[in-house]
């Protein structure tokens, strides 16, 4: 039986189990002297038995699919010719993927050898041993579990704390899963950023000054030295990113102000919805923007003024990135500015002040650690960026500060290292999750200080 | 200087300038707002300006004689019909003889307009030996001229029309030869390196089986752990370092994400690059965390009388969160689904790692075919080099925007119609 039918089967047996788990509680309770001398409803007694029909064969079918295709690998190298048993690894490698394409049909890159072809019998008749054992083993626990419920069915039985317990298990399972996509995320960056860092040492990527991680084909090829020095492609991340800021800062913060302290309901009613609206929009869509109307526009103005401008520069994605971030930068400072106690401001009008010196000199810095954080994290939004910076900044990484000039940042040489054909052992491969791991723990320590900052902030006027 | 001056003097003179400073800053404001709306404005006029024109493409009618010499019954698959099309052209520029000329003239009409013969040929076998009129789809640059978006009166070496083929198409279109229709093969088609053939079918089917994967794993996975972590998590260090990793997830860079579905799915597990089925994972647990904190707010919302109420007549904690808690705040949590489904459609850089970039003709059929999304598509066609992609890339935007400002205002609506403050 293949996997698929396999699960549904399963999942009906489970139901199954649930309605003969039901109605073995209903008659068990008609004798004794009706169900409400049963522990629990009788849905209990059948959600119990249900729940032990699926979950015991789940978890053995999970644990045959996570490692079942290695072990049949595994034999079937064992019983390869011993020529071919003993090539080195990456040649094995090349085996074995050729088996798993004559297996699934594909075209393979050798010729069919017979050795071959007998492997890839050899696997997929182990492969159907194996799912028949499966089958096997699944069904087994299944009805196995399904029958001993049955028989422990009795008004004793707490049937209704047992399905809760379990449930609060799954909801334990759920909400470690935030956990674990943390941990796979430092783990998968890790383990290969290491690798990388074997080949080029971690020095090397850190401070130099030269990036272009063409490696060369041919001991002769031209432009292809493969050098791994990030501070090129840092710089120009700090430098959009320092554009973006220095747009949404203060658009943002002014328009904060002005919603929560000025604006009457109906502006509000009209103002707020058009910045989430700018908050909504897809990324592509503002990359497809800065590419096709905001570079040219940048580059013909600085044209007329006589200034040599790249029709990739700097200026056009982080000026559209800077808008982006906009309505991020206002609803944090709109809560944080919502948070001030309206005693605060009351005393500064008693005192004389107007509305604008009440804003500027009392809700301003009270509402400084707030607003602090929501740059913070405004920043880290902008310095993992995508999508924009891809379409509208260069590849080219120059190690300059003129935002005028075509200057390449991390996301974009992540992207541009791993989209298309690669192989998993070279340094060009490797060193976008290098510069991924970067990315991940500059955002993370920009994160954890923003929270906390405002963590600490609302606590302060709660 | 006065010694005994009253303070309100002083107040008095400085206030002109205090007040002025207040209009100004009032002003900041206003302008700060307004620079968003321009900005909004503008993207929303050059996205419609550029892409308006893709809805329509311009057709050719053609003559063509189905020979039944070049095709029969049983041919009706293999046969040469980008030959049929040649002959109707032919016949239509008699004098057309020299071969680069000949060459150009084919180059006026698609090469979509051979399958298109082929479909209908096949549908009804019926044609062979007849002479149909039939309209199939010009090249792209025809199609640019005729939606002036080519220069005519440039010399011919800056435009990528030949001063014969301009003499052809007006020919043609004095004819009535040349028409604009709506572009229905945008809708219907899959992604295409030809700009008049490309549709944005596939790249529809992609992102709705993705967003199916999605759905199904995020909102039962984060409904349940925002369940966990406010209705019965104790206070501790683990729920706290569940809490911190939620809240920092939430801000994480998306392509990273990309990363972990690169080297966790698909280098680990060994899942199909490229499908729907991998970027449904990835995108799963980019959402998660904007629906996990939505849920948390909506459940927070409910007031402790209710769950005191359920307790008190002896209803057990999980009869109580399923029976009374949850219900009350479903549309809290449907509305924070349908956010965050709206932001993982947007997505783009995520997919782009797991390989969901290739260039992919046929509409996927299923959750582990090879499939693109609209937002990957759009990227992909703004960085086509040919020029007609350029209105394509704006229609498919529109089109992605359409989905986008559907989804938020059915959350809108949602929170506007149960909405219940306590």
């Amino acid at each position: 039986m293949n996997p698929t039918v396999l699960f549904i089967v399963i999942l009906i047996l489970s139901v199954a189990g649930y309605f003969l788990g039901r109605r073995k509680a209903l008659l068990v309770g008609k004798r004794a002297q009706g169900v409400r001398n049963m522990h629990s409803k009788p849905v209990y007694y059948g959600a119990l038995t249900g729940l032990w029909c699926g979950i015991p064969a789940l978890i053995i079918m999970a644990i045959w699919l996570s490692v079942g295709p290695n072990v049949v690998m595994d034999l079937v190298v064992e019983s390869l010719p011993p020529e071919i048993r003993d090539l080195p690894q990456d040649r094995l490698n090349l085996v074995v993927n050729d088996i798993h394409n004559l297996v699934s049909g594909n075209i393979i890159s050798g010729e069919k050898s017979p050795a071959l072809i007998a492997a890839a019998d050899h696997y997929q008749r182990l492969t159907s041993i194996g799912h028949g054992a499966l089958t096997l083993a699944a069904l087994a626990a299944s009805i196995l579990a399904m029958l001993l419920v049955q028989r422990k069915i009795s008004p004793r039985l707490r049937a209704r704390n047992q399905v809760e317990r379990l449930i609060q298990w799954f909801l334990i399972g759920c909400s470690s899963i935030a956990i674990f996509t943390t941990i796979g995320i430092v783990l998968s960056v890790l383990f290969e950023a290491i690798r990388f860092f074997r080949i080029i040492p971690i020095t090397d990527f850190l401070f130099g000054l030269d990036w272009s991680p063409q490696m060369a084909i041919r001991a002769d090829q031209v432009g292809s030295s493969g050098a791994f020095g990030a501070i090129p492609v840092f710089l120009g991340t700090a430098v959009i990113s320092a554009i973006a800021l220095v747009v949404a800062v203060p658009i943002g913060l002014m328009s904060a102000i002005y919603l929560s302290e000025y604006a009457g309901k109906k502006f509000r009613a009209f103002a707020k919805p058009i910045l989430e609206i700018l908050a909504g929009v897809p990324t592509v869509v503002y990359g497809f923007f800065a590419a096709l109307t905001v570079a040219p526009i940048i580059r013909g103005f600085g044209g007329s003024m006589g200034l040599d401008v790249s029709s990739e520069s700097a200026l056009a994605a982080g000026l559209v990135m800077g808008v982006m971030i906009i309505p991020f930068v206002s609803s944090l400072s709109d809560d944080v500015i919502n948070a001030v106690p309206q005693s605060l401001r009351d005393g500064a009008y008693g005192l004389g002040a107007t509305h604008s010196e009440t804003i500027k000199k009392v809700v301003l810095p009270a509402a400084l650690p707030g607003i602090v954080g929501g740059v913070l994290l405004a920043a880290s939004r902008a310095i993992g960026e995508t999508m924009i910076v891809v379409m509208a900044a260069g590849l080219a990484a120059n190690l300059t500060v003129n935002p005028l000039q075509a200057v390449t940042t991390v996301t974009v040489q992540i992207v541009t290292l791993l989209v298309g054909d690669q192989e998993f052992d070279s340094p060009k491969t490797l060193a976008a999750f290098a510069l991924g791991l970067v990315l991940f723990l500059i955002t993370l320590v920009l994160n954890v200080i923003a929270l906390y900052v405002v963590r600490k902030y609302r606590e302060q006027y709660e | 200087m006065e010694k005994n001056q009253r303070t309100i003097d002083i107040v008095k003179r400085g206030l002109n300038k205090r007040y002025r400073s207040e209009k100004r800053f009032k002003i900041y404001g206003l302008s700060a707002i307004l620079v968003s709306i321009i900005f909004l404005a503008l993207l929303f006029i050059s996205i419609i300006g550029t892409g308006y024109s893709a809805f329509f493409r311009t057709v050719v009618k053609l003559d063509i004689t189905f020979d039944p010499e070049s095709i029969s019954k049983e041919t009706l698959s293999t046969a040469n019909y980008s030959g049929l099309v040649k002959k109707s052209l032919r016949g239509l520029f008699p004098n057309v003889e020299d071969r680069r000329e000949k060459r150009q003239l084919y180059g006026l009409v698609s090469s979509g307009a051979a399958f298109q013969l082929r479909r209908l040929a096949m549908a009804d076998p019926g044609v062979i030996g007849k002479t149909v009129s039939v309209w199939v789809p010009a090249n792209d640059d025809v199609d640019m001229l005729m939606k002036g978006q080519m220069e005519r009166n440039v010399p011919q070496s800056e435009r990528r029309l030949t001063d014969k083929q301009l003499t052809w198409i007006d020919k043609l279109s004095g004819e009535d030869r040349l028409e604009k229709r709506f572009n229905t093969a945008f809708f219907t088609g899959g992604d295409s390196r030809e700009p008049e053939l490309a549709g944005i079918w596939g790249a529809v089917m992609g992102s709705f089986y993705t967003l199916v994967v999605t759905l199904l794993l995020s909102f039962p996975i984060g409904v349940s752990a925002a369940v966990y972590l406010e209705e019965f998590a104790p206070k501790n260090k683990w729920t706290d370092l569940i809490e911190v990793n939620i809240n920092n997830l939430a801000a994480v860079p998306s392509i990273v994400f990309g990363l972990l579905g690169l080297a966790v799915f698909l280098n680990f597990f060994g899942l199909p690059r490229s499908t729907p089925l991998v970027g449904g994972l990835v995108l799963t647990l980019m959402t998660l965390p904007t629906i996990i904190i939505a849920s948390r707010a909506s459940l927070k919302s409910v007031p402790p009388s209710i769950r005191d109420a359920a307790l008190g007549i002896g209803a057990s904690k999980t009869q109580m969160v399923s029976h009374h808690v949850l219900p009350l705040a479903m549309p809290g949590m449907m509305t924070g689904t349908i956010i965050g489904m709206a932001q993982a459609l947007g997505e783009t850089a995520p997919l782009l790692m797991i390989g969901m970039v290739a260039f992919i003709v046929d509409v996927p059929h299923g959750f582990t075919d090879p499939a693109t999304v609209l937002p990957v598509q759009i990227y992909l066609w703004a960085d086509s080099p040919e020029r007609a992609f350029t209105a394509l890339t704006s229609a498919a935007i529109m089109v992605l925007l359409a989905f986008l400002i559907f989804m938020n205002s059915a959350a809108v609506l949602l929170r506007k119609k149960f909405e219940r403050r306590w």
